[in-house]
C-alpha cells in the first residue's frame, strides 16, 4: 500500500506537570488509521483514549503538553503547528463528534447559522449556496423536513436528533478523519442504533476515516474495523476487531471481554479482575496492570512490554508468546 | 411457587409540571400533568430478582421511588408480604443502593459511622460494641477490610464506595433491596465485582431485590423475571430467559435488537426510527403506536389490555 495512513500517530507522550511532580498520561502511544477505516478506542475512564483525542486535534489544555512523539496527518506532521495553522485543520481536515450534542452546539444561534458558518469558514462558498449545502447535509443525516428545521435553536431538538446534526456539522466540509468521542453515551439504546448505522453508513459512503471513542465495547463490535484497547495510558493490545474480541491475547483485554455481560447467554459468575486502574501519580514499574494480572511474573514488575506480536494482533504482554502456546496446545 | 414479597397493583403517579401561577394566568394557559407511571401492576416473590428496564423517561426510577416509600403514589398501591395494603414495614426492612456512590455517602462521616446508622436509626444493637463488631463482618463481607470503616469514602474508588453503600444497605437486615441503576456510573470490569458480589449476596442471605437498569445485557445477568416498561407503563413482563430467547412486544423486541452485541461483529442493522415521544403528551391508545411495525387502526385509539404478560392488540389478535 503505497498511500499514507490518514493519520499516523508514533510514540505519542503526554505529560502533566503539577507541584506533586511531571505525570505521563500518554505513554508511547502509536497507531495509525487507513482511509475508510474506522478505529475504536476502548478502555475504562482514565486510560487516556480522550486525552488521545484532544492531543490528536491539538486541543490539550496546560498543563498537558505533548513530550514526545509524532502525529502525522496525510504524511504531513501536525503536532508542531502554530495555533492558527492548526485551527484551519481543525474542522476543515478532522472533524469532531463530542459526548454530549448540547454542549457542542452554540445554544444561542439556529443550527442553519452554526452550520453555514463552518461551510463558509472552510470553504468559501456564498451565503445562498452554503444554506443549500446545509439543508442536503441535514436530509442526509435524517432530519425530517429540512427546509424548515433549519432556522430552529438547539433546544427544540431532541437528543438525537441533536448529535445528528454534530454529526452533519462534522462532515460537512468533508474531513480526512473524524475524531468521534463518546457519540452515543448520552442517548438511549433505541437511539443509539439509529446514530451508529448512520454514522456508519456516511464514513463508508465518502471514505471518511474514523476515530470511535468508547467505553462501549458492544458499540465497537458493530463499528471498528480495527480496535485498540488503552489501560493506564499505554496501548495494550491492537488488532482486527474480530480477533481482539474472540481471541484477546493480552490479559487484561481478555478479562475485560469476560467482565462484559452479554446478551445471548446468562452466564453464574462475570469474570472479575481484581482492583480498579492505578491513579496516574501511582502507575507501578513494569507494566501498569502487573499488580491486577493473575498471571503476572516477575518480569511484568520490572520491565515494561512493548506492543509485540500475537497472533493476527498486537499486545503489550511479556506472555503473549506462552499465551498463545497454551491455546494451541 | 415462593410468596410474593411485594405486590403492586394498578400504582400511578402523576406530577405536576406547570408553570407558576402566574405565568400560567398571563399565558392562559391550564395546568400541565405528567403521568410518570400510569396504571402498572406486578409482583415480587422472594429470593428473586425483578427487574424494570426501559429507556429514560420510561418511570422506572419513579416505580422504585414509589415501592421504597420514598413517594407517594397518585393511584393505586404497594402490598408488602402479610400486611395491608399502603401499610409500612418495620423500619429497615427495605433498603435502597443508589446509582451513583460519589453522592449517595456523606463525605465528612467515616465509613464506620456510615455503615453503623441504619443500624442506630432503628434501634438494632444498642451496644456500641456489638454494633463495630457488625460493621466490621459488614465490611468483610463486602469484600472490604474491617480496617477501612476508619477511612473517608474520598479515600475509595467507585467500585469501593458502591461495596460501602450495599454494607450500609445490608446493615438494618433487610430482606428486601431496591437497587437503582447500581453499576451505570462504573467501569465494566468493575461492574463485574459489583454484580458478583450481589448475586452472591443474594445466594448467601436469602435477598430479594428490585433491579432498575436501563442495560439489558446487565439485567440478563443479574435478573430472574422482567417487565419492560415504556412512557410509564409496563409492555411486558416475562421470566428473563423467555424475554431474550422469545420477545414478544414490539417495543421489547426493538429493545433487544438495538443492544450492540459483542458477538454479532459489524452488523448492519436497519433500526427502528423515531424516539421516545414526551410523557406529557402521550400518544393516544397504545403509547408505542407510532413507532410500532405491528400497528393497526385499534392501536390509535384504545390501550391494550395486559394479557399473558404482554399489553399489545396485534398480539392479542394473533392469539
Amino acid at each position: 500500500m503505497a498511500e499514507p495512513a490518514v493519520l499516523e500517530v508514533k510514540g505519542l507522550t503526554l505529560e502533566f506537570a503539577t507541584r506533586h511532580g511531571t505525570l505521563r498520561a500518554l505513554d508511547d502511544i502509536s497507531f495509525s488509521i487507513r482511509r475508510g477505516e474506522v478505529l475504536g478506542v476502548v478502555g475504562e475512564s482514565g486510560a487516556g483514549k480522550s486525552l488521545t483525542g484532544s492531543a490528536i486535534i491539538g486541543l490539550v489544555e496546560r498543563p498537558g503538553r505533548i513530550t514526545g512523539g509524532e502525529i502525522r496527518l496525510k504524511g504531513e506532521r501536525i503536532d508542531n503547528l502554530p495555533p492558527d495553522r492548526m485551527r484551519a485543520i481543525r474542522g476543515r481536515r478532522i472533524g469532531m463528534i463530542f459526548q454530549d450534542p448540547l454542549t457542542s452546539l452554540n445554544p444561542v444561534f439556529r443550527i442553519g447559522d452554526q452550520l453555514i458558518e463552518t461551510i463558509q469558514t472552510h470553504t468559501g462558498m456564498g451565503q445562498a449556496e452554503a444554506r443549500q449545502r446545509a439543508i442536503a447535509l441535514l436530509t442526509e443525516v435524517g432530519i425530517p423536513a429540512p427546509e424548515n428545521r433549519i432556522d430552529a435553536y438547539p433546544h427544540e431538538f431532541s437528543g438525537g436528533m441533536r448529535q445528528r446534526v454534530v454529526i452533519a456539522l462534522a462532515l460537512s466540509v468533508e474531513p480526512d478523519l473524524v475524531i468521534a468521542d463518546e457519540p452515543t453515551t448520552a442517548l438511549d439504546v433505541s437511539v443509539q442504533a439509529q446514530i451508529i448505522t448512520l454514522l456508519k453508513r456516511l464514513c463508508r459512503t465518502r471514505g471518511t476515516s474514523v476515530m470511535l471513542i468508547t467505553h462501549d465495547m458492544g458499540v465497537i463490535a458493530e463499528t471498528a474495523d480495527r480496535v485498540a484497547v488503552m489501560y493506564a495510558g499505554r496501548i495494550v493490545e491492537i488488532g482486527p476487531v474480530k480477533d481482539v474480541i474472540k481471541h484477546p491475547q493480552h490479559p487484561y483485554a481478555s478479562g475485560l471481554m469476560g467482565a462484559i455481560p452479554a446478551l445471548d447467554t446468562r452466564l453464574n459468575r462475570l469474570t472479575q479482575i481484581s482492583g480498579s486502574m492505578p491513579r496516574l501519580d501511582a502507575i507501578p514499574a513494569g507494566c501498569a496492570f502487573a499488580p491486577r494480572c493473575t498471571k503476572a511474573i516477575d518480569r511484568c514488575r520490572s520491565e515494561r512490554p512493548d506492543l509485540m506480536p500475537a497472533g493476527a494482533s498486537e499486545a503489550a504482554c511479556w506472555l503473549v508468546g506462552k499465551v498463545s502456546a497454551e491455546a494451541s496446545a | 411457587m415462593s410468596a410474593p414479597v411485594v405486590q403492586i397493583a394498578n400504582l400511578s403517579r402523576v406530577f405536576d409540571v406547570s408553570k407558576p401561577w402566574l405565568e400560567r394566568v398571563i399565558a392562559r394557559e391550564g395546568r400541565l400533568k405528567l403521568n410518570a407511571v400510569d396504571g402498572v401492576s406486578f409482583e415480587i416473590r422472594k429470593g428473586e430478582t425483578f427487574a424494570l428496564v426501559g429507556e429514560s423517561g420510561s418511570g422506572k426510577s419513579t416505580v422504585a421511588k414509589m415501592v421504597v416509600g420514598l413517594l407517594g403514589p397518585s393511584g393505586g398501591h404497594v402490598q408488602f408480604n402479610g400486611l395491608q395494603p399502603g401499610e409500612k414495614p418495620r423500619p429497615g426492612a427495605i433498603q435502597m443502593i443508589f446509582q451513583d456512590p460519589y453522592a449517595s455517602l456523606n463525605p465528612r462521616w467515616r465509613v464506620r459511622d456510615i455503615i453503623a446508622e441504619p443500624m442506630e436509626a432503628i434501634g438494632l444493637r444498642r451496644d456500641a460494641a456489638l454494633r463495630a463488631k457488625r460493621v466490621d463482618e459488614l465490611l468483610t463481607l463486602v469484600g472490604l477490610s474491617p480496617r477501612d470503616g476508619d477511612k473517608y469514602p474520598h479515600q475509595f474508588s467507585g467500585g469501593q464506595r458502591q461495596r460501602i453503600a450495599i454494607a450500609r444497605a445490608l446493615s438494618s437486615e433487610p430482606s428486601f433491596i431496591v437497587c437503582d441503576e447500581p453499576t451505570s456510573a462504573l467501569d465494566v470490569s468493575v461492574q463485574a465485582q459489583i454484580l458478583n458480589l450481589m448475586r452472591e449476596l443474594q445466594e448467601r442471605l436469602g435477598l430479594t431485590y428490585l433491579f432498575i437498569s436501563h442495560n439489558l445485557a446487565v439485567v440478563r445477568h443479574m435478573a430472574h423475571r422482567i417487565g419492560v416498561m415504556y412512557l410509564g407503563r409496563l409492555v411486558e413482563i416475562q421470566d428473563s430467559d423467555a424475554l431474550f430467547d422469545n420477545p414478544q412486544h414490539p417495543y421489547t423486541r426493538l429493545l433487544i435488537d438495538a443492544v450492540p452485541n459483542l458477538s454479532e461483529i459489524g452488523r448492519d442493522r436497519v433500526p427502528v426510527q423515531g424516539e421516545v415521544p414526551s410523557p406529557i403528551n402521550p400518544p393516544s391508545g397504545c403509547t408505542f403506536h407510532p413507532r410500532c411495525p405491528l400497528v393497526m387502526d385499534i392501536c390509535k385509539r384504545e390501550r391494550p389490555a395486559f394479557i399473558d404478560g404482554v399489553a399489545c392488540h396485534a398480539l392479542s389478535r394473533k392469539g
